[in-house]
């Protein structure tokens, strides 16, 4: 070996970093930059507003209430999502359960109601809905897809042999489940309950509606009373540190060590198991979970659209909306999934320390609410540089700051799953390397592409709270308008938007349990 | 110490019957060994043994007391049956010490003693208690593996295809220092393997194993040296079969008249030869012709080609040093009997 690395010595004196890789790098790092400014923005405002303001715009008792609020929601949603989300993925993924794919595919779908559709249908059934018991229930419908998602394709990659070995050692089948099973779902556990945590934090249209204050929703009062930066920007702090607690809580929580099959060879296919005498009981859990999750919207919009007839299609305004709707989905979309592709193809290509903390970077921006995202953009674009404010460049920002991850993931993996001895090859063949990375990574890479577009975009179709502040003049998307008519208690003329909202999201929702699935090699 | 006893179990997945009525007897404290092609159903059986799956028909019984019939199911962790697979199949998210532990029933620092000592019986450093099994490599785990089902003093050990993923040398080292563990706890053991050496040197019975049925069954050096067929001959390593008139003891082949191991058989047939059996010597007269040659090392492979029309080939190792080259002619003779199949 050692006269092998002897001759190549010479000819390679010190290695350089090839140009495609420098300016790879260098669009990565811009981007990042970009990306990191709302949190740059919030440490700005903790600095300009001078210790003494902000001491006394953070302790006092509206802070404590809404830290109350936010903290008891949180609490008692997610351990709720967590067991509900592991019950039915075992139920689904492990059991004979009947209609078991059926079951699967309807505890994803609530993905393509947006939360805030999710409280307008509950207040069509229960009018005095209010504050945290509603606050929490209607978060667990919205959100409990987020953990169900991971777990169900973690139970799908679990090697069936360790469970026969626990039991081979004497472990009846519960004690299994509690110390082989549920330590290997703690990743999946871990960042479903991070994404859940961080969706409850910056919601606003879900607590809006049924008048339960967070932090977001106190912000979004602020901005709208007043356009007074100081106490906004000291409610967006408190959020921001929030959300760093959570994130500080799943690092923790999660360790650093993997829990995959050690060794080489393939996972046995699982085998189901048999439910026997609570075979057909057991199905009220799922029918329970989709009466609340998919039922209750139906009925409601059911209702309204019956009740408001032809007249509530009044379509010049319905189409435009939904005409305008697509079009920042488009815009957005396409710059969320251009601004991943340089630091999908660093992290697969040419991982460093570097790359992996520009990853972090985005995953970090990407945390922050939508409201500090906004408030930030604006208070950049009306402080400095007045022409970009309001204009479609810098929703599409926010939408990239929000969900580049989104686009990232599908990017990498399916990067990751075209060799680089692809383009070598194409490269012997005679192609030019810019032939080449078109003709092989590039093309096989495109349907990860495409999904992760897909994957923003249904982010941006239901994103209310940062294009409320940030859209152009005259834009009005699904959402806004949806939000406007509930806001002027016009039930029944906001249903047609939730529906078209609910009818775009659907194939998106359902391409995200097929990609989960694909991921898990079936 | 377990006498196991499986009879007629049958084991069928979809329309391919993985096992078509299985009947073996493990005395107690032996080593058994089950060889066969992959897909044979070796590690169907296993599983059956184990718990983990149920047969279709058939008991299996462990010193008399049945743990699965048609009727009754004893669940796989109340069978206490110790389980060596593959890879070793640690748990990924504890240490050494907590995965040897894990089956145990006793307080942490009883855990911690027995895992030193069973650290000790499979030849490991105690250090590496505290550390996860990511960090050791594949010889490692498998011993911990065996640690593991140790720990919960099994009353038989099934141990599937438990060498296979290591490299040649260290195989050997960790089949050698598993049968001795073993032996020294006298647990009766199932061995499931692809690989015949290593079946010929673990077992005290031997258990071929063709298409979901036993076919043979016996002491290794019996089974090696009169297998029931061709085919069984052929898999337990290198043999030559020739065509035969056997009549009186004796049989007449295209390399002479042999002696065969069967005295009462008259009629054709076919006898083998193991290639150990036979010597080549240079002779201008010989019946043989060696051809191709390919070097290995201590040995060489030559293939010889018996004269006549049609007349058979077969390869042989003989010393690398040996002056033979390719083209000569060679004389063959045979020691021992010759094995007929009747």
């Amino acid at each position: 070996m050692s006269s092998i690395a002897d001759t190549r010595a010479p000819t390679v004196p010190h290695r350089r970093m090839p140009a495609a890789t420098s300016w790879t790098l260098s669009i990565a790092v811009v981007v990042a930059l970009l990306s990191l400014l709302p949190l740059g923005f919030v440490i700005w405002a903790g600095i300009v507003t001078g210790w003494d303001t902000a001491v006394q715009l953070i302790f006092r008792g509206r802070v404590g209430e809404l830290m109350v609020n936010t903290v008891l929601l949180i609490l008692i949603t997610i351990p709720i999502c967590a067991v509900l989300a592991v019950t039915l993925a075992w139920l689904t993924e492990r059991t004979d359960l009947p209609g078991a794919r059926l079951w699967s595919w309807l505890a994803v779908v609530p993905l393509a109601v947006p939360a805030f559709v999710h409280s307008y249908a509950w207040l069509g059934l229960w009018p005095g809905l209010n504050g945290l018991t509603a606050g929490v229930s209607i978060s667990v419908v919205a959100y409990f897809p987020f953990l169900y998602l991971p777990i169900s394709a973690a139970f799908r990659l679990l090697d069936p042999a360790l469970e026969d070995q626990a039991s081979s050692l004497g472990l009846p089948p519960f004690a299994v489940f509690r110390r082989v099973v549920l330590p290997q779902l703690r990743l999946s556990l871990c960042g479903g309950a991070l994404l859940i945590g961080l969706h409850l934090l910056s919601e606003y249209g879900l607590f809006a509606m049924i008048r339960f204050d967070t932090f977001t929703t106190a912000i979004i009062d602020q901005f709208q009373s007043t356009y007074n930066g100081v106490a906004a920007y000291m409610l967006a702090l408190v959020l921001v540190a929030c959300c760093f607690v959570l994130l500080g809580l799943e690092a923790a929580l999660r360790g650093r060590r993997r829990y995959a099959r050690l060794g080489p060879g393939v996972a046995r296919q699982v085998r189901k198991v048999r439910l026997g005498f609570w075979k057909y009981p057991a199905l009220i859990l799922p029918l329970g979970v989709a009466v609340f999750s998919l039922g209750i919207p139906s009925l409601t919009l059911g209702r309204w659209l019956i009740a408001g007839g032809a007249e509530i299609w009044r379509t010049d305004e319905v189409w435009l909306a939904l005409w305008q709707t697509l079009v920042i989905c488009i815009i957005g979309g396409i710059a969320t999934a251009a601004a991943a592709v340089p630091i999908a193809w660093l992290s697969v290509r040419r991982p460093t320390p570097a790359s992996r903390f520009l990853e972090g970077c985005y995953y970090l921006a990407s945390s922050m609410p939508g409201v500090v995202i906004a408030l930030a953009l604006v208070t950049v674009t009306i402080r400095v540089i007045l022409p970009l404010y309001q204009t479609v460049a810098t929703i599409a920002i926010a939408y990239v700051i929000m969900f580049l991850p989104r686009a990232l993931v599908s990017l990498r993996a399916s990067i990751a799953q075209v060799p680089v001895e692809l383009e070598q090859a194409a490269t012997s063949l005679g192609r030019s390397p810019g032939n080449a990375l078109w003709s092989t990574t590039v093309r096989l890479a495109a349907p990860g592409a495409a999904a992760g577009m897909a994957l923003a975009s249904l982010g941006i179709m239901n994103e209310l709270t940062a294009t409320q502040m940030l859209a152009p003049n005259g834009t009005r998307t699904l959402a806004m308008a949806f939000w406007a008519l509930t806001s002027e208690i016009d039930y029944a003329a906001a249903a047609p938007y939730a529906v078209l909202m609910i009818v775009f999201s659907l194939p998106l929702t359902l391409l995200l349990h097929h990609h989960s699935k694909k991921i898990a090699g079936r | 110490m377990t006498e196991l006893k499986l009879q007629s179990l049958k084991k069928t997945y979809g329309s391919v019957a993985a096992l078509a009525g299985v009947g073996l007897t493990v005395p107690s404290g032996s080593r058994t060994a089950i060889v066969g092609p992959s897909g044979c159903g070796k590690t169907t059986l296993l599983r059956l043994i184990a718990g983990f799956d149920t047969p279709d028909d058939g008991t299996i019984a462990f010193d008399g007391e049945t743990v699965a019939s048609f009727e009754e199911q004893v669940p796989a962790h109340r069978r206490n049956v110790g389980i060596v697979a593959q890879d070793g199949c640690l748990f990924p998210h504890l240490t050494v010490a907590d995965n040897i532990g894990f089956g145990m029933k006793a307080d942490r620092a009883t855990k911690l003693a027995k895992a030193s000592e069973l650290m000790e019986m499979v030849g490991l450093d105690r250090a590496m208690l505290s550390r996860k099994p990511d960090e050791l490599s594949g010889g490692q785990q498998q011993r911990v593996a065996l640690a593991r089902a140790l720990a919960c003093r099994p009353r038989l050990m099934l141990l599937d295809e438990p060498f296979s993923a290591l490299d040649t040398g260290l195989r050997a080292a960790t089949r050698k220092a598993v049968s001795e563990v073993l032996s020294a706890a006298g647990i009766t053991t199932i061995l499931v393997t692809h690989d015949q050496a290593e079946a010929l040197a673990f077992a005290d019975q031997l258990a071929v194993m063709r298409a979901g049925n036993f076919s043979q069954v016996g002491a290794p050096r019996q089974v090696y040296a009169r297998p029931v067929d061709a085919e069984t001959a052929m898999f337990l390593g290198e043999a030559i079969v020739l065509p035969a008139v056997v009549g009186q003891g004796r049989a007449d082949t295209p390399l002479g008249s042999l002696a065969v191991d069967d005295a009462s058989y008259t009629g054709k047939t076919q006898v083998m030869l193991r290639p150990e059996q036979m010597t080549l010597q240079q002779s201008d007269t010989g019946a043989a012709v060696i051809g191709e040659m390919v070097f290995s090392g201590s040995t060489c492979e030559v293939l010889v080609t018996l004269e006549g029309e049609g007349g058979p080939s077969f390869r042989l190792d003989i010393p690398s040093l040996s002056p033979l080259a390719s083209g000569d002619r060679v004389a063959i003779s045979v020691s021992g009997a010759a094995h007929l199949f009747r």
